[in-house]
């Protein structure tokens, strides 16, 4: 039987379509996935991030393991609870996964993983770790959910009360804090202000229950994919794998090369691709009637590409996607689309933030 | 459980089919398809005018999802579309057998019909898959 979140039945109770989802039942959507978008970017929606694995790190050499093990660096994290984007690397370079790692103090991180790569990314993060004097600890026992939107702040401060939503209020993005059961942290995977909150399984469904009592629209995994994907967020397995690196995932931003003496794993390989040349992710807008979609072929000058992840943009009534193309890419492409070709423009890789369509 | 009206024909591929009189029919997916499929985002309609026969592709159902063709259940001309889902393909979505029809033909041979599902035997399809 595949595994359940402890809000399987608050899912059910809430009319949800439940799909299986690397061996999760999760919800898909609670009706219509566009409704559910819709409430994202301009109200507020709450999904089940529950499977996403939470992995704490403790001991003296916490900082040590972690600059080794990741591609950015957490030595540029100083302030307790700050949140960095980030991704750990086999040594050729390429992405075992993307995760966000949250600061409390050099001995002290939490990572948040992919639940689709858990097992592996479990078993990495432990075999790098034996080199290192560090405690690696899954957090099973506790539950997360994702709550989004412009007025996910209002919403939270209604169920919390003034009280206990004092230290979250005016919370800059990429920050998080512990607010007796809760952690919570302005993190998210739509484009949108928010919280992702941690807290135990136990107390999880009551905290579902008052949000949507409040408002919030449930939100199941198909407003998650477009509403990432209109963000430009990448998905593990679909934009990038473990034999895509991070500059060929639009990623380069999350890798610290300086110091040139942080020898993370993966470098050398990086560094070798960078003085060589390599594809990139770039975006994809097509105005006409059709839906771009993932696997369907890309040409443009000097080569061939891929589509990684394509949809329908709800927020701006077109198809969008994400491409992995030779860097050579000008400012159209062709894509393989039902036998014909279609030209379609290149862009910057994120189409929305905050509502508002950046395409 | 989805909806089966049964007075309408079915094909296996998920259309169904409603006799207007005089040779006429309209055609258009059930509500199982539209749940299958999804928020609906495009419908790409035939021409009115165009010849076709029963299984040629004849439209496409694009959702958030997938891209889907719907093929024609029998053989004759189309001769009018709902030109309403140009603007609202949701309309599928929430009246598969009402408002969101596709398209009407006018059959070669009305008998062809009588080769289709009842919704006793398109249930036993769903059931299958």
């Amino acid at each position: 039987m595949a595994n359940r979140t402890p809000l399987f039945d608050a899912h059910v109770k809430a009319g949800a379509k439940m799909v299986d989802f690397h061996g999760w039942d999760m919800p898909l959507n609670y009706g219509s996935q566009i409704e559910e978008h819709n409430a994202v970017r301009k109200d507020s929606g709450v999904f089940d991030v529950s499977h996403m694995t939470i992995v704490d790190v403790a001991g003296a050499q916490a900082k040590d393991f972690l600059r080794k093990m990741l591609a950015n660096d957490v030595a540029k994290l100083s302030v307790p609870g700050k949140a960095q984007y980030n991704s750990m690397l086999n040594e050729k370079g390429g992405v075992i996964d993307d995760l966000i790692v949250y600061y409390f103090s050099d001995e002290s991180y939490r990572l948040v993983v992919n639940s689709a790569t858990r097992e592996r990314d479990v078993a990495w993060i432990e075999k790098v770790a034996s080199e290192f004097q560090v405690t690696i600890t899954e957090q099973t026992e506790l539950a997360m959910v994702a709550l989004q939107g412009p007025k996910a702040a209002e919403k939270l401060r209604l169920v919390l009360g003034d009280e206990a939503f004092a230290p979250v209020e005016g919370m800059r993005p990429f920050m998080s804090v512990q607010v007796g059961d809760l952690f919570i942290a302005t993190t998210g995977y739509t484009g949108e202000a928010g919280y992702e909150i941690v807290l135990p399984a136990s107390e999880v469904e009551k905290l579902w229950d008052d949000l949507l009592n409040v408002g919030v629209q449930p939100c199941g995994l198909g407003a998650r994919d477009t509403l990432r994907l209109e963000a430009g967020m990448n998905l593990y397995g679909q934009d990038m794998d473990e034999s895509i690196t991070p500059l060929e995932a639009n990623m380069g931003w999350s890798v610290a090369f300086e110091p040139e003496d942080r020898n993370f794993i993966g470098r050398e390989a990086l560094e070798k691709q960078k003085a060589e040349g390599h594809d990139k992710l770039v975006g994809l807008v097509m105005r006409e009637k059709g839906v771009l979609r993932h696997g369907q072929k890309v040409v443009v000058d000097g080569g061939e590409g891929v589509i990684t992840s394509g949809t329908f943009s709800p927020t701006l009534g077109f198809s969008i996607a994400m491409a992995r193309v030779p860097n050579s890419v000008g400012e159209t492409a062709e894509v393989e689309m039902r036998k014909k070709f279609v030209t379609v423009s290149v862009v910057k890789p994120s189409f929305v933030r905050n509502g508002k369509g950046l395409v | 459980m989805s909806s089966i009206p049964k007075e309408l024909k079915y094909a296996s591929t998920h259309e169904w089919v409603r006799n207007e009189g005089d040779g006429v029919f309209t055609v258009g997916i059930s509500e199982h398809a539209q749940d299958l499929l999804g928020d609906m985002v495009f419908v790409e309609l035939p021409e009115v005018g165009d010849n076709v026969a029963a299984g040629d592709d004849v439209a496409v159902a694009e959702s958030v999802k997938a891209a889907s063709d719907i093929y024609a259940p029998i053989g004759g001309e189309i001769i009018a579309i709902n030109e309403d889902l140009e603007d609202a393909p949701e309309t599928v979505n929430s009246d598969p057998y009402g408002d969101g029809w596709l398209f009407k033909m006018k059959a070669d041979d009305p008998s062809e019909v009588e080769s289709l599902l009842d919704a006793e035997g398109y249930q036993a399809v769903i059931d299958e898959d």
